[in-house]
């Protein structure tokens, strides 16, 4: 048995993959991690590393496939794990310990863990198209408007198991109704369930295909990003003056994605030498044009399309809460939700 | 064949399937009952969804299963029973939708019947999508299993039927149905067991609320990380899955009747008068709309893709940022022509051992070969991830993807081959010994030109299951190195008219490569009884 | 030659051969003939090698063929089922047993072996489009190619059709003939045994009853089985005394006898009296069975009778052949 395994992973290697010699740095990251093209120039430039991207899927799936195959990555960088999914990294001792020089230019309140690195945050929040909304029935304003009869059939939502803002909204009610007393997170999706909520797979699905603010969808609420509005106007083809999205600023959560050096990469050197990259400058500045986040450094300046930084975090869960009890919450809400 | 050739043809088979297969299982059966001391059983069986999910399994199975039957019976008893031009056309057509990838399967249904599908009604994440697109798909088990049978089955019995004053009714029920009875078991029960083991189909037309206990699996260890619970799923679904087998193999025992069975030159015979000729016609014109319909619609759609029409949706492909469709096509390729050789090289051996030896060990063997293709893909991909991290870590390895693929396959390579091999054996071998031939060159002038045809349709099989895999690929492709089936999946998996005219696409390519192989396999194949 | 002592063989717990013996001389045609499931099959395989007996041995010229395998005993089959190679054709099948030769010399062997069965220019048919006379032929010719010592057939005619089967008969034993080759012929049709055969051996419960030329044979088949695997099933009971034999119970000793029907006259004054139980017309006349003492007689006579109508039968004593036990 020994020698057959022997003689399969003999064949393993004949297939191509990547060698350990190579000037590489390979970064996994989820579908939406974007970059200039320049910005990676200059990596590149600077360094003689040439940047492997790989995209996997979700948030949520990237870090549960590096889970399942801890110690034996594909990549050396993983970027996009949030603070909603950290917990679940760090027990499985995906990440090697790594600490930027870096690190005293970034707010405190993003250093969870000396094993990642923070790169951006952004707020969860709920957006809503505002043609749908008038002077017959009003914008929802908070979380309860949703469960009402009078919204119904209006609001998608991302499968938190696979999706990473669609888990921070759920922690977002979590935090909100709680787990005891006479109405639950639990009992608020079941009358979001009963109100014909619509579950996509991820965020994109959601927000560009079942969305009316942003795409053909005919749903008028959805959960995105409070930057979202922001970001349609940047994007329009031809320029429109004014957003035809808004945020409902109940009920949002904060996300701050990081990236870490995965235990087992071939080139850690190289990923270290990524790592301080993703903190430099060039990169911070280069975030909010691509990805509609805010970068972790407070001296990066920020387009003026884009707003001001978000002064104070919306109510949240610490992580210790969400790595106790996030596997439990998400079955619980399948079971309510996907029953 | 003597004992030692008979190991000595076991090794292979043995160690492949205890690594790759008893190994993998029993971790599954190790975490379902080992973690948490065990309560993961009690957590699955008393949770109201699981509950759900595994009912609905069942039942859509078998619900599945009959309106299989009933829909393919008609074009089977056509195909089995007249002879008319382009009839092996015919049959050739009525099954191609069993060698589509599910994947493809599942987008050609969108296609259809989904959110902007051309029959303008939306059954996307309803059970009707997925009875659709499961009929579709076992169509073919029928008619070419009932129908091998059935084009066998001597017309003198129906014709004695008729002389002894038996409608044409009651000849069907009281002759034919009984003679075919064993036929529409083994039919069947292929059915239900696809159908209830079916992943990729259901995740892509079932929506975010519609599961099977399969796409469970996956949901509960790729999504939650909660093995224990994905474990205990799989062992249930396994359970079912040998009961299933058990009762059917029982069934087979008690209710096989020798028959003479006839060639089929002699028992089809040609369209008489106009009313048979519109039967033949209407049914096969019915049938041909399900099998084809779906396939054409997913062409067309794929050429009309974001307006006008062309191939914008292909050109699309070859420069999309973020599913490397070039890495994809070639990983696809690569991965078949590895899984094909393995399954070669497990299931021709197996196969030769199975056809040379009767008796109580061979069945069990043919047996033990036969139970990955019962197990789920999606247990045999998270069987992998759980097992193989020691004596060597091969979880990351992209060996693990053609060594899945080939476990699936090698139970067609073994199912093609064996029949033929037992024919060599047999009466070939035997006219090449009295005919002054050495064992040695029997081997290599009458087994070796037999066994490299079967091989071959082995192998093109093989190829097929490999190209279309899914449900184990899910869990073992590499985040950078999809295979074209995740490729499709990722591009439904995201927005926009653009993305699905991808999906169609791809979907079109790999239709077109897998139809490749099975048309090879159409030509290697013998005449005559032994055919089937 | 070819000698069988004492063969047994069993099938499992089934014993289908139980001590045979037989011989085959140079160029002799040897039918076996016996029911099925009298392990004819089993008989042919036991000589080829194929099956190995359970006691008794094969010996050809004086040597013991046990420690031989079948590719090495130069003993040529046709199989009932033909088992024509599949992937070759007519010419690749015929061509498979010539002993390595120039290619066109090849080429004309087997032009000349199919020739011999009368299937000149067949060489590239397929197997697959051949109908079941042809594929015959070309088995016999594939089997007579490599000009065996001994050539064995198994019912090589008993899957195709009766009137064609006489026919096919009579130009395998001309075939045979020709190459000069000894045969060992089984089969279960008593017709087909004495078109080919020089000598006929009956096969009952595992043995070989009566060995002999066809028309001692059918002169004196012995037992009432030899007889009715000889076709011969007019079988009564009679009375032998001094005076000869009788039909049915009389002073003398009981024993059963055939008669045969050609030598039985109906005649006005025949001293046997009996009743025609029917008629049919059959070519030559009209058969009738009439009922006498001690069984039934079939007849050919060349008018009809009516059935229920008594007459008068002339048994020459040659009409009768006593039957042991």
């Amino acid at each position: 048995m020994k020698r057959l395994i022997a003689a399969m992973a003999a064949l393993a290697m004949l297939m191509p993959s990547c060698t350990a010699e190579e000037p590489v740095v390979a970064v996994v990251a989820h579908d939406f991690f974007a970059v200039s093209d320049e910005v990676i120039a200059l990596f590149t430039e600077q360094t003689g590393i040439e940047v492997r991207i790989l995209r996997g899927g979700d948030a949520g799936l990237i870090v549960n496939e590096a889970v399942l195959t801890a110690g034996n990555p594909v990549a050396d960088v993983l970027f996009g794990v949030d603070n909603t999914l950290l917990s679940r990294a760090l027990e499985a001792d995906l990440f090697v310990r790594y600490e930027s020089a870096l690190i005293p230019q970034i707010p405190d309140e993003f250093e969870l863990d000396p094993h990642v690195t923070p790169v951006d945050f952004g707020d969860v929040c709920l957006n809503y198209d505002k043609s749908a909304f008038g002077d017959e029935l009003a914008a929802p304003a908070t979380l309860e408007d949703l469960a009402d009869p009078r919204y119904r059939g209006m609001l998608v939502v991302e499968d938190p198991s696979i999706s990473s803002p669609g888990l921070a909204f759920m922690l977002a009610t979590i935090a909100r109704f709680g787990e005891s007393g006479e109405y639950t997170w639990r009992d608020y999706w079941a009358d979001l369930r009963a109100n014909d909520v619509a579950i996509a797979p991820d965020w994109g699905t959601a927000y560009y295909g079942m969305f009316s603010g942003a795409g053909d969808g005919d749903r008028p609420i959805v959960v995105s990003y409070a930057t979202s509005p922001a970001a349609e106007v940047i994007g329009a083809e031809p320029p429109i003056p004014e957003t035809s999205t808004a945020v409902i600023r109940d009920g949002c959560f904060r996300q701050i994605e990081f990236a870490g050096i995965l235990r087992g990469a071939k080139h850690p050197q190289n990923a270290e030498l990524f790592l301080e990259f993703m903190l430099s400058i060039e990169f911070q500045e280069d975030v909010p044009g691509n990805m509609f986040v805010y970068p972790v450094r407070t001296d990066a300046e920020l387009p003026a399309w884009f707003g001001d930084r978000p002064s104070e975090a919306p109510p949240g869960l610490s992580p210790e809460e969400i790595e106790a009890n996030r596997d439990r919450w998400l079955t619980e809400w399948a079971d309510v939700v996907l029953r | 064949m003597s004992r030692r050739t008979a190991i000595g043809l076991a090794v292979v088979p043995v160690l492949f399937l205890l690594a790759f297969f008893v190994w993998p299982v029993a971790s599954i059966l190790a975490t379902g009952l080992v973690e948490e001391g065990g309560k993961a059983f009690t957590r699955v069986l008393t949770n109201e969804r699981l509950l759900g999910v595994a009912w609905f399994t069942l039942w859509q199975a078998v619900v599945s299963t009959v309106l299989t039957v009933l829909v393919a019976m008609p074009a089977t008893w056509v195909l089995a029973r007249f002879d008319f031009r382009g009839r092996s056309l015919v049959r050739a057509v009525a099954t191609v939708p069993f060698v589509l990838p599910t994947v493809v399967v599942g987008t050609a249904f969108l296609a259809l019947v989904g959110p902007s599908g051309v029959l303008g009604v939306d059954l996307h994440g309803t059970v009707w999508a997925i009875l659709g697109a499961h009929v579709f798909f076992n169509i073919a088990v029928v008619v070419r299993v009932v129908g091998g049978v059935w084009g066998h089955l001597d017309p003198r019995l129906e014709d004695a039927a008729r002389s002894l004053g038996a409608s044409p009714w009651q000849t069907f029920t009281r002759v034919t149905l009984p003679l075919l009875r064993p036929a529409l078991a083994a039919a069947s029960s292929i059915v239900f067991l696809f159908t209830l083991t079916s992943f990729g189909t259901v995740l892509i037309l079932g929506g975010p609320r519609i599961a099977t206990v399969e796409v469970e699996i996956y949901r509960r260890s790729a999504l939650f990380l909660d093995l224990p619970a994905a474990a205990v799923l799989a062992l249930l679904q396994m359970v079912g899955v040998v009961a299933a087998l058990t009762a059917y193999s029982r069934y087979q025992e008690r209710h096989t009747v020798e028959q003479t069975l006839r060639p089929v030159q002699e028992t089809a015979r040609r369209i008489q008068t106009g009313r048979e000729r519109g039967l033949v016609a209407g049914i096969l014109g019915g049938t041909g709309v399900i099998v084809i319909g779906p396939p054409l619609v997913l062409v067309w759609r794929s050429l009309t893709a974001g307006g006008g029409f062309g191939l914008q949706a292909y050109r699309a492909l070859r420069s999309d940022a973020l599913v490397p469709v070039g890495a994809a096509v070639g990983n696809s390729l690569g991965f078949a022509v590895a899984a094909t050789l393995i399954a070669l090289g497990v299931g021709l051996p197996a196969a030769v051992l199975i056809a040379a030896r009767r008796g109580r060990i061979s069945r069990w063997f043919d047996t033990l070969l036969m139970l990955p293709l019962g197990t789920s893909a999606v247990t045999i991909g998270f069987g992998f991830l759980i097992a193989l991290d020691s004596p060597v870590d091969l979880r990351a390895s992209r060996a693990l993807v053609p060594i899945a693929h080939a476990l699936v396959a090698t139970p067609f390579v073994v199912r093609a081959s064996v029949p033929v091999l037992r024919a060599v054996r047999g009466r070939l071998r035997e006219a090449a010994a009295t005919l002054g031939a050495s064992p040695a060159r029997t081997f290599r002038e009458v087994d070796l030109p037999i066994v490299s045809r079967v091989a071959a349709v082995g192998a093109a099989f093989a190829f097929a299951v490999s190209l279309g895999e899914f449900g184990a690929t899910i869990f073992l492709a590499r985040p950078g190195g999809p295979t074209i089936p995740i490729a499709i999946y990722r591009f439904l998996g995201r927005p926009g008219v653009l993305n699905f005219g991808q999906a169609m696409a791809l979907s079109v390519l790999l239709m077109a490569i897998t139809a490749a192989a099975i048309m090879a396999v159409e030509r290697a194949r013998f005449p005559g009884p032994g055919a089937f | 030659m070819l000698e069988l002592r004492d063969i047994a063989a069993r099938f499992g717990q089934l014993e289908v051969l139980a001590g045979v013996c037989l011989t085959v001389g140079p160029s002799e045609i040897v039918a076996v003939l016996g029911a099925s499931g009298s392990g004819k099959t089993t008989l042919l395989r036991v000589v080829a090698g194929l099956h190995r007996p359970e006691s008794g041995t094969v010996v050809w010229e004086g040597h013991d063929l046990a420690a031989t395998p079948p590719h090495q005993r130069g003993f040529g089959m046709v199989f009932q089922d033909f088992a024509l190679f599949p992937h070759l054709d007519v010419a690749g099948n015929v061509g498979f047993g010539i002993p390595d030769m120039p290619e066109s010399e090849k080429r004309s062997r087997v032009s000349e072996e199919l020739e011999r069965v009368g299937l000149a220019g067949y060489e590239t048919r397929r197997v697959g489009e051949l109908s079941g006379g042809q594929a015959q032929r070309v088995a016999v010719a594939r089997a007579l190619a490599p000009r065996p010592r001994l050539l064995l057939l198994d019912e090589p005619l008993g899957s195709l059709d009766r009137a064609f089967r006489r026919e096919l008969a009579a130009d395998l034993r001309a075939a045979l003939r020709s190459a000069g080759i000894p045969a060992l012929h089984v089969t279960h049709d008593p017709d087909e045994a004495f078109a080919v055969a020089d000598r006929i051996a009956l096969l009952h419960d595992g043995t070989v009853i009566r060995f002999g030329p066809p028309e001692l044979l059918w002169r004196a088949p012995g037992t009432e089985a030899a007889a009715r695997l000889l076709g011969l099933t007019t079988i009564v009971d009679v009375t032998v005394n001094r005076d000869g034999i009788h039909l049915g119970r009389g002073e003398g000793r009981r024993a059963r006898a055939i008669v045969r029907e050609e030598a039985v006259r109906i005649a006005a004054d025949g001293a046997v009296r009996g009743v025609v139980e029917d008629s049919t017309f059959r070519g030559p006349g009209h058969a009738l069975r009439v009922n006498v003492p001690g069984g039934e007689i079939t007849l050919v006579h060349h008018e009809r009778v009516e059935p229920g109508q008594t007459v008068g039968l002339d048994i020459p004593q040659e009409g009768f052949a006593l039957l042991d036990g």
